[in-house]
Order: C-alpha cells, then structure tokens, then sequence
C-alpha cells in the first residue's frame, strides 16, 4: 500500500495509484474536532497541528492542509479580519479605501506578521511529525485575486477596466508578497502551495481580459515560487481557460462542482492533475446514501488513468459539513477508488 | 409603440466591450428617435435581461454583468429628468449584505432595479441578522433584498426572517449569493420567499410580488 505522498505524487504524474487520494481541506473545521471556538483555534499554531494529525487519521485524509483563513494576508497588510463562530474568518471593510492609496502601500514583511508567523510555525511543526509520508499543502491567494479583500469587488473593477498603471503598481506590491510568502511557507516544509485565484475563473472575470492582466501575473509569480503550485479556483469554472492555466506552469487544478468533468477531463490529461469537485456547500445535506453516489459517479468519470485527487470544490469543508460525511467518503473512496478503476 | 426594431445587440456588445461611449451614442439615438423613457427603459432592461441569461448559461463573467449594469443605471439616471419620471417608491425595497463586506451582488442588483425604474434603500454591508431586521422595521420595507457570500451567512437569513415574523413585519424575503446557486434549496430552508439568481430575475420577483403574486 502506498503512503499519502507516494499516492499523491503518483496521481500528479497522470499515473494510476493505489487508490485515489483524497484531499479534505479541512481549515476551521479543526476548531470543531478540538471543541474550540474559531478565534481560539487559530490563535496557537499547535491547535493547528494537533487537529490536522488527528483528521488526517479520521478522515483517511491523504494531506495536510496548513491554510488558516483567507483575509490573513489582508491582516499581514494591516487590514480587518472578522471571526465567525461557525464559519471561516472574512474580510472586514477594505483598507483601499481610494486607487490613490496604492502607491503608498508598504509590501508586508513575513517575519514581522504574527499572523503569518504562526501558519510558519504550524507548516514547521506538522513537518516534523509527518516528515515525508503526507503532503503538507500551503497557501497563498494569488496577487489578481487579493484586491477583492484589499479594496473591495467594485472598486477594484474599476482599476482593473480603467487604470491600467495603478493596476500595475498593486499587481507588483502584491506579487512582491505572494512569492516571499509563498516560498517562506515551501522552506518550512510545505510541499506544494496552492495558488487561490478565484477571479482567473470566466464565471468572474472574462477570459480576454484574464490573459491580459491575471494571467501574465500568475505566469510572473508562479515561476518565482520555489516549488511546485496547485491553481485552486475556488468554486469558478474552469474549463475555458484550463488550457490556459496549464500554461502558468501549475502541476494541479482544483475544478468546480459546475464543470463538465468528462469535458475537463479529456483537456486535463497528461496535462494537468484534477483536484475536486464535490460541492462542498451541498455536502451540507448529504446522507450516506447520496455520499457514496456522488463519489462513485466523480471517481468513475475522472479517476481512470490518474491525474485526479478527490476534494471538494471550493478548498475548504464548511463548518456545517457532518463528521458522518467526510468518514463516509472515506470510506466510499476505498471501496469505489481502488485501481482500476470500476466505470461499470 | 414598436421597439423590436431597436438597436438591442448593438447595445449589448458596447455594454459587454465596457465601452461606456458607444452605449451612450447609442442610448441618444434611441432616446431623439422614441422620445419615450418606456423605450429607454425596454433597451436596458431588454440588454440585462440577455446579459443575466447569459451569465447564468456560463457565457459570462460576472465583471461584464455588473459593468453592464453599472452603465445602464448611470444612462437612465442621466435620462429621467428629460421624461419628467420619477422611479418607483412603491414597493418599498431594502437591500443588505449580512455579515459580510462583498458588495458586487448588491451593487449589481441595486443597478438592474435603478435602470427599471426601481427606488432602492440601501442598508449596506457587513450587517448581522438584528441589524437588518432593524433597518427593514424601521423602513417599514415591503421586500428586502438580501445578498450573502459564506454558508454561514446564508444561513442567518433565517434569523432575519424570524425576527421580522416575531414582529408580524409582512415583508417578503428575496435572497441571493453564491451559497444559493451552489445549493438551489437552500433559500427554502432559511425559509426566504424567492431566490434571485440575477438582477433582472429580482426584477421580475418585485414586479410579481408587488401585484400580490399574480403573474
């Protein structure tokens, strides 16, 4: 039997593993295991390692997954973060409040963060525990996308549309930050970082615009990020603009719940490694009944020949998911997910 | 008044290209020809309409659908005083985002309602469940617009239409954000009246409801 890496690695090299990897991208949900609100949880970075140990065990979870909450990088700015209590942390009100502010935004230092701080000493703790038998998955928000939580959708729609330069000049503020604190989390032990970059999807942003702006950053950035990338979308579709994704240089793709999968599919092979595309907010209401049906149908339709890793479509597991569930598609995995692959 | 004839894929290619020029020459042309804001009225809400379809279909972003509607509004904002028309303050209209600060559905359906004509009260963002209900009371709003962002936004909807039952407010409930199109029963179990995937499907809601339902 392999173990989480070998299986993962397997699968990312378009080879068939022993059986399908699942990756529960479990980020709050770790306050549930350990019975603490959402603001305890992520104040001590051994809360942290603890919860993700004890899920990679009960879930059969085949990573470990070190992302703490989106708006972190925003606190590392000096932005506001809200806490729920049974959901992730969001965003509060924008710290670009005029496009002219942008010149003078500092790019943040990762060692002077303590936010950011902490999600380091996480990585390096859960490194030691786990060396090299289970992929420890970082992540970063792509510089495109941070601009939603930095200034709000609107306004950066406006800089985006109609100021080119001042777009510019957040695009290499935030790239600046991306890269150094993406390789900070790769040097202390991350093995692959997942580049969030909702917006690249064309249910956001169309895709001529994407290529002229997200794009070129993503291209920019990722070659600057000292280890190997997953493009997570974040629940966008995906399909008109895989090939270009493939292109930034990312081993894998995390797809949506609303992509055709046999259509992804057949771009995605030998190109680009699937992660997905459970809808993760509908897993809400699922029994196992309907568990079971939903990853026998993804699995058959997008297991056969590797390259695929089961998840959810949005890379994180909401607060109101059940315990049941994720055992359940555990469980559904080994039965539905061991090579070959069964389609009939 | 005939308005088949009116420019509407010309329009909406300008609205699509953001090209704010070219849909205003062709706004002007349409507005010496007519005469008549119901004209005006037919072009936007004709282009929204095709442009929230198309979204919908995944044809789409969403940066198109809200500049598109962001133009539109500023167009017939610029227009109404010519035609003497005041928007609609019947019904009452409220609109919140609940907890949290991502304004763009808001804005996008604020835009689509302002283009037909609509009178909105905006109640803002980033408020919690008490807050709205407040501000509805206190508006005495007849349909609140709600947008959400996170599950577990979408889910205080159900608090909001507690507190409003609790207090015998007869307001109908419209949500919408991306829990509700990721989970399509979900605005019947944070017991909503409707789910609005788009602007001009809210439109059509109000529209509805304000006639008491009949269709």
């Amino acid at each position: 039997m392999m173990n989480s890496m070998e299986r993962a690695m397997t699968a990312i090299s378009h080879k068939e593993p022993d059986r399908v990897p699942v990756f529960h991208m479990l980020s709050c949900y770790g306050a549930k295991e350990l019975g603490i609100s959402i603001k305890e949880y992520f104040s001590k970075p051994e809360h942290v390692v603890e919860a993700q140990l004890r899920m990679r065990k009960k879930y059969s979870n085949d990573c470990i997954y070190t992302f703490f909450y989106a708006p972190i990088e925003i606190e590392a700015f000096g932005g506001e973060v809200v806490f729920k209590e049974d959901g992730p942390p969001n965003s509060g009100e924008p710290f670009i409040k005029t496009i002219e502010q942008i010149k003078a935004i500092e790019i943040p230092k990762i060692n002077e963060s303590q936010q950011l701080k902490r999600v380091l000493a996480a990585t390096e703790l859960l490194k030691k525990a786990v060396g090299d038998e289970i992929p420890i998955i970082g992540v970063v928000m792509s510089p495109f996308s941070l601009p939603v939580m930095q200034m709000g959708f609107e306004k950066y729609l406006e800089l985006l549309y109609f100021k080119k330069d001042e777009f510019a000049e957040l695009m290499k503020i935030n790239e600046a930050f991306c890269v150094s604190w993406a390789n900070a989390q790769l040097q202390a032990g991350a093995t692959a970082i997942c580049y969030f970059d909702p917006l690249a999807s064309p249910a956001m942003i169309e895709r001529k615009k994407y290529l002229e702006t997200g794009h070129k950053v993503a291209n920019h950035t990722i070659s600057q990020i000292q280890g190997p990338t997953a493009t997570h979308l974040a629940s966008g579709i995906s399909s008109a603009v895989l090939e270009d994704i493939i292109a930034t240089g990312s081993a894998v793709l995390g797809f949506s719940a609303k992509d055709p999968i046999e259509e992804v599919k057949e771009k995605a092979t030998k190109q680009i490694c699937l992660l997905g595309n459970l809808n993760g907010i509908d897993m809400a209401n699922w029994d196992r009944e309907k568990t079971r049906k939903e990853v026998r149908q993804l699995i058959q339709k997008a297991a056969p020949g590797g390259g695929f890793i089961l998840s959810d479509n949005h890379g994180e597991i909401p607060w109101q998911v059940s315990e049941d569930v994720l055992m359940e598609i555990a469980e559904a995995v080994k039965e539905y997910g061991t090579y070959p692959i069964q389609t009939e | 008044m005939d308005f088949t004839t009116m420019p509407m894929e010309e329009f909406q290619t300008a609205l699509l290209q953001i090209d704010r020029v070219k849909a205003a020459e062709i706004f002007e042309s349409c507005y010496l020809q007519n005469k008549s804001f119901e004209a005006l009225e037919y072009l936007t809400m004709g282009a929204l309409e095709k442009i929230g379809t198309d979204w919908e279909d995944g044809q789409l972003s969403l940066s198109q659908v809200y500049m598109s509607g962001v133009i539109c509004e500023e167009l017939i904002e610029q227009y109404m005083p010519n035609f003497n028309v005041t928007s609609n303050k019947e019904p009452r209209i409220g609109i919140a985002v609940l907890q949290d600060h991502h304004a763009l559905g808001k804005r996008i359906v604020c835009s689509v309602l302002r283009a037909g004509g609509y009178d909105v009260l905006d109640f803002g963002q980033g408020l919690s469940a008490e807050e709205i209900a407040e501000k509805t009371m206190e508006k005495k709003v007849d349909i609140l617009l709600i947008s959400t962002l996170m599950l577990a936004s979408a889910l205080q909807v159900k608090k909001v239409v507690e507190i409003l039952h609790e207090k015998n407010m007869p307001v109908k409930i419209i949500v919408g954000g991306a829990p509700f199109r990721l989970d399509s029963s979900l605005w019947q179990k944070v017991n909503a009246d409707a789910d609005g995937k788009n602007g001009t499907e809210v439109s059509k809601m109000i529209e509805k409801l304000a006639r008491g339902g009949q269709s």
